[in-house]
C-alpha cells in the first residue's frame, strides 16, 4: 500500500447511496456475458417466435381455393364510418325514389346451423337452431354494395325487435320472439335522409323505435325486405357454424315512388363463410304480398376470432413466451448465481442494507428486460404484420396508439414478469426452484388457457400473473355480434392495465416476501 | 488510529450446535490479530456475525462502536475477505472489483492500484474463474483492499497459497498493520499467522481459549520445562515420573519434563546412573503452545499446566 489509510473516504461520502448500488448492480449484470447475450437472445427469441407463428397463418376462406390466397385476401367492407363491417344478406328490393314507406308482418322467423355443400348447396349440422343475431325485416340502403349506408327495423333470433342503422347504431324495440301466434309488424319511413323505424304486435298500433339521418343518401335509394343469420356459436363452444334463416313475410304495404314496381331478390357479399344461396332458393314470392326468404350472413361490425377470419395481428403472445422463459432465467440467476458463490456476502459486506439491494437488483432487471422487450416486440410487431399481409391476411385496424399500448404493455409485462423472477430467486436462493416457479407462475397458465375450456381459461386470465397479457388486447368486440369472446380468440377478461396491475401485484407480493426473508436471515 | 473490533459475549446457535458460546474479545488498531482455533471453532461464524452476515442470538459485535450494519459505504470502514471463492467465474478480476468499488461511490482508479498492491496486474482482464485458489485470495484481499479501510478482517487468507505467497502475505499483513491498521486475519493453523500476528485470540468449540500476545504465550508454554536427550529414554522416564514430574515423549531419544527443574534432573538421573547427553530448559514454538492450547479446546487454563503428552 502507497497510499495512506483512507485517502479516498471524502469520494464515498455524501450521498445516500441508492445511485452508487445501482451503478454497482447494472456493471454486475453487463460484466457477465453470458446474461448480456441472453437478453439479446431474449429478444430475438420474441421475434422469431412471432414470425414462425405469423408465418404459418395464411388466409383460408378463398373463393378459388387456398392454393391463390398467398397474396390477396377477400375484400372487407367498411362502414360509412371506415370501420370494418360485416355486410351480407339475403335482399328482395326495388329502388325508391324520394320519400316512402314499407309495412310488413313478420309471421315466422326460423333457422338452423349449416355446413355448406358444394354449388352452393346446404345441409343442416345439427338441430334446427335460430341464432340470436339472425335477422328479418326492411332495409333502406344508399346501394347495393357492400358497406353502404343503410337503416334498418328487423326482427331478431333472440334480441327482440331492434332498430339499427350504419352497422354500429342500435335501438331496441318489442322484445320476445316472433312466432306465428305472436307476430310482428314492423314500419320503416324515409323522409329525406331521416329513417324512422316502427313496431307494432297488431299492425294498427304503432310505437316508434328511432329515427336515423343517413347524411347524403341520394334521391333514389334501394329499399326492401331482408333476411340475415350471422354465425351461430351453440353456448360455451369455441366454434361457431355458418347458419341460414328463412323468414315468412306478408301483408306487405309501400307507399311512395316505386318506378320498378317489382322485387328483385339478390344475395348481398355472399361469400365462402356466408353459404351462397342462390337467387332462386333464397326467395319465394307466395302471393302479391306474402314471401319467404332465406338469407344468411349479417350486418353488423367486423369482431375478430378465428370463424371470422378477423385477427389484429398485434397478439405477440406467442412471441412473447420464449422471451419470457429466457428473462425468467436470466433474472433468476441474477441473484441465485450470488447465493450459489457465496457472492451474495459480499454485496451484503458492500451494502449492508439489504432491501436496497434487492431494490437495485429490481430496478436494474426490470429495466434490461424492459429494454430487451421493447426491441424484440416492436420487431416482431413489424415482421409479423409484414409477414401476416405478404400470406394474404386481412388484419383488422389498429389504432396508432393501441399498437403502442401492446408494444410498451408487454415490455412492461416482461420487466415486471423478471423482477418477480428475481423476488423469486432471492426467497428460495436456488435457480432451479425459482425458475420452476417462475415458469409454473408465468408460462403454465397460458398453456392451460389453450387447453382448458373457456370458461376455466377466462379465471386464469383473471387470477394468475398471465392476466398480464391483456396488454396484447386488440381484437375489437361488439354486442351486436354473438362471437367467442375467448381468450384463444385474443379476448381478455380483463382491461389492458388492470391485467398488469394483476402480475404487479404478484411482483410486489414477492418482493416483500423476499425482503422479509432477506432480512431475517443470515446469508 | 483508534478503528477497533470489539466483539462482547457473542452466542449464536446453528439448530442445537452452539456455534459461538460466550465469545469476547477486541482487536486491536497498528497489530496482527491472530485469530486461530480448529476447524469448526468458529471463527468464520465469529467474523460473519462482526460483518452483519450472521445475526447473534447474544451479545455485540462494533467497529468502531458502531453494528456492522449502520456503517455507509462499509468498505471504507472494513475492508473483508470471508470466502475467495465468492465471485461470478465469467466476471473478469477487474469487472468484479469494479462493482464493489461503485457500490462504494470510489473511482474506478482504486480498482486498479487494489489489484496491483495484491500482485494481480498481469491478470486483472482475465476471467476469476480460471484463477487457482491462491489468485482468489489474493483477489479477496484486493476486494478487501478497495476502500483502503483502517480494519481488516481476512477469514483463512492463506489457505491454497503457494509458500511463496505465504512469504508475501506475511510481510503484506506486517505492512498493512504497520500503517496503523487493525488486522483480524484467521486460520486453523498456527504456522500460518506466525511472523505476521503478535496478538493471538484462540477459539476452540465457540469458545475463547486464549486472548494474548505472541510473546506472552510462548513464554507461558515455556516456563518450567525441561528437555532432555537421551539413549535409554524409558528407564529415565520412569525415574523422573516416580520423583513426581510428568514426563513427555517428544523423540525417539527425548524427553520434555514437567515439574522438576533442570538441576534436579540432572541429580536424579545421575543417582540412578541413566546415561543422557544434554539436558536444557524448553523452548516451546508457537506451534506447541498452540496444540496445547487447542487439544481439548476447553475454557483457558494456564499454559504452567504439568500435564504435557507427545
Amino acid at each position: 500500500m502507497t497510499t495512506g489509510i483512507n485517502a479516498h473516504r471524502s469520494e464515498a461520502v455524501g450521498h445516500d447511496g441508492f445511485a452508487h448500488l445501482l451503478r454497482a448492480e447494472w456493471t454486475k449484470f453487463r460484466t457477465v456475458r453470458g446474461w448480456v447475450i441472453a437478453l439479446g437472445a431474449a429478444a430475438l427469441a420474441v421475434v422469431l417466435m412471432s414470425f414462425v407463428s405469423a408465418s404459418g397463418n395464411r388466409f383460408s376462406f378463398c373463393p378459388t381455393g387456398p392454393s391463390s390466397c398467398t397474396s390477396r385476401h377477400l375484400a372487407v367492407p367498411t362502414g360509412p364510418g371506415g370501420e370494418p363491417v360485416t355486410d351480407s344478406f339475403m335482399f328482395v328490393h326495388q329502388p325508391l325514389a324520394g320519400n316512402g314507406a314499407v309495412t310488413v308482418r313478420v309471421a315466422s322467423l326460423s333457422g338452423s346451423p349449416v355446413g355448406g355443400g358444394p354449388n352452393g348447396t346446404l345441409r343442416a349440422v345439427s338441430q334446427p337452431v335460430l341464432a340470436p343475431w339472425a335477422k328479418a325485416g326492411i332495409i333502406v340502403k344508399r346501394d347495393l354494395s357492400q358497406g353502404a349506408a343503410y337503416a334498418a327495423v328487423m326482427v331478431t333470433g333472440a334480441h327482440g325487435v331492434r332498430m339499427q342503422y350504419n352497422y354500429t347504431h342500435d335501438a331496441p324495440g318489442l322484445p320476445g320472439a316472433v312466432a306465428v301466434s305472436s307476430p310482428r309488424w314492423l314500419r320503416l319511413t324515409r323522409i329525406g335522409d331521416l329513417i324512422t323505424g316502427y313496431d307494432s304486435t297488431d299492425g294498427s298500433h304503432w310505437s316508434d323505435i328511432g329515427t336515423a339521418q343517413l347524411r347524403g343518401l341520394p334521391s333514389t335509394a334501394q329499399i326492401g325486405l331482408f333476411v340475415a343469420s350471422p354465425a351461430y356459436f351453440p353456448s360455451g363452444s369455441n366454434i361457431g357454424n355458418p347458419s341460414v334463416a328463412t323468414a315468412s313475410f306478408d301483408e306487405i304495404s309501400v307507399r311512395g315512388d316505386l318506378p320498378a314496381d317489382s322485387w328483385t331478390g339478390e344475395a348481398i357479399g355472399a361469400n365462402a363463410f356466408y353459404p351462397v344461396l342462390s337467387t332462386a332458393s333464397g326467395w319465394h314470392r307466395l302471393s302479391r304480398n306474402a314471401f319467404t326468404i332465406t338469407g344468411s350472413g349479417d350486418i353488423a361490425p367486423r369482431v375478430g376470432g378465428s370463424i371470422f377470419n378477423g385477427d389484429t395481428g398485434t397478439s405477440i403472445l406467442v412471441g412473447a413466451i420464449p422471451g419470457l422463459i429466457v428473462l425468467i432465467v436470466v433474472a433468476t440467476l441474477f441473484v441465485t448465481s450470488e447465493y450459489r458463490r457465496g457472492l451474495i456476502r459480499v454485496t451484503f459486506t458492500a451494502s449492508p442494507r439489504r432491501g436496497r439491494v434487492l431494490a437495485a437488483k429490481a430496478i436494474v432487471v426490470g429495466s434490461v428486460a424492459f429494454a430487451a422487450g421493447l426491441v424484440g416486440t416492436a420487431l416482431a410487431e413489424v415482421v409479423a404484420h409484414h409477414v401476416l399481409i405478404t400470406n394474404g391476411n386481412y388484419l383488422l385496424p389498429v389504432s396508432g396508439p393501441t399498437e403502442a399500448r401492446v408494444i410498451v404493455g408487454t415490455a412492461l409485462l416482461l420487466a415486471v414478469a423478471a423482477v418477480l423472477a428475481l423476488a423469486l430467486g432471492t426467497a428460495f436462493r436456488r435457480s432451479a426452484a425459482a425458475v420452476v416457479t417462475g415458469i409454473v407462475l408465468l408460462v403454465l397458465p397460458f398453456i392451460l388457457v389453450y387447453t382448458l375450456p373457456a370458461g376455466a381459461s377466462t379465471w386464469l386470465m383473471r387470477l394468475t400473473p398471465t392476466a398480464a397479457f391483456a396488454v396484447q388486447g386488440t381484437q375489437p368486440s361488439s354486442p351486436l355480434v354473438a362471437n367467442a369472446y375467448t381468450v384463444t380468440n385474443g379476448y381478455y377478461p380483463l382491461e389492458p392495465w388492470a391485467g398488469l396491475a394483476v402480475l404487479c401485484g404478484y411482483a410486489a407480493i414477492a418482493l416483500g416476501a423476499a425482503t422479509w426473508l432477506l432480512r431475517r436471515r443470515d446469508v | 488510529m483508534e478503528a477497533t473490533i470489539e466483539v462482547t459475549g457473542l452466542r449464536k446457535r446453528f439448530g442445537s450446535a452452539v456455534a459461538l458460546d460466550g465469545i469476547s474479545f477486541s482487536v486491536a488498531p497498528g497489530q496482527v490479530t491472530g485469530f486461530v482455533g480448529p476447524n469448526g471453532a468458529g471463527k468464520t461464524t465469529t467474523m460473519r456475525v462482526i460483518l452483519g452476515l450472521d445475526a447473534a442470538d447474544e451479545g455485540s459485535a462494533l467497529i468502531d462502536g458502531q453494528p456492522y450494519a449502520a456503517l455507509r459505504h462499509p468498505l471504507s470502514r472494513v475492508g473483508s475477505l470471508i470466502d475467495a471463492g465468492a465471485l461470478h467465474p465469467s466476471r473478469t478480476a477487474r469487472n468484479h472489483l469494479l462493482w464493489l468499488a461503485y457500490s462504494q461511490g470510489l473511482p474506478a482508479r482504486r480498482v486498479d492500484e487494489a489489484l496491483a498492491d495484491a500482485g494481480l496486474q498481469a491478470v486483472v482482464g482475465r476471467k476469476a474463474g480460471g484463477f487457482s485458489l491462491g489468485m482468489r485470495q489474493r483477489l479477496g484481499i484486493a476486494a478487501s483492499l478497495l476502500g483502503d479501510p483502517p480494519v481488516l478482517i481476512l477469514d483463512e487468507p492463506f489457505n491454497g497459497m503457494d509458500p511463496e505467497g505465504i512469504v508475501w502475505l506475511r510481510g503484506f499483513l506486517r505492512s498493512l498493520a504497520a500503517e496503523g491498521r487493525a488486522l483480524l486475519v484467521s486460520s486453523h493453523l498456527m504456522s500460518e499467522v506466525q511472523d505476521a500476528a503478535t496478538h493471538l485470540v484462540v477459539i476452540g468449540r465457540g469458545r475463547l481459549v486464549a486472548d494474548t500476545s505472541v510473546a506472552e504465550l510462548i513464554a507461558a508454554a515455556s516456563e518450567g520445562r525441561v528437555s532432555l536427550r537421551t539413549v535409554a529414554r524409558s528407564k529415565a522416564a520412569t525415574v523422573l515420573a516416580s520423583a513426581g514430574a510428568t514426563v513427555a515423549v517428544t523423540g525417539p531419544d527425548t524427553l520434555t519434563i514437567a515439574g522438576l527443574t533442570s538441576e534436579r534432573v540432572v541429580a536424579l538421573l545421575s543417582e540412578s546412573a541413566t546415561p543422557f547427553s544434554e539436558v536444557s530448559s524448553h523452548q516451546a514454538t508457537l506451534e506447541e503452545a498452540y496444540m496445547e492450547l487447542t487439544r481439548n479446546q476447553v475454557d483457558y487454563r494456564p499454559v504452567s499446566s504439568d500435564e504435557v503428552r507427545s
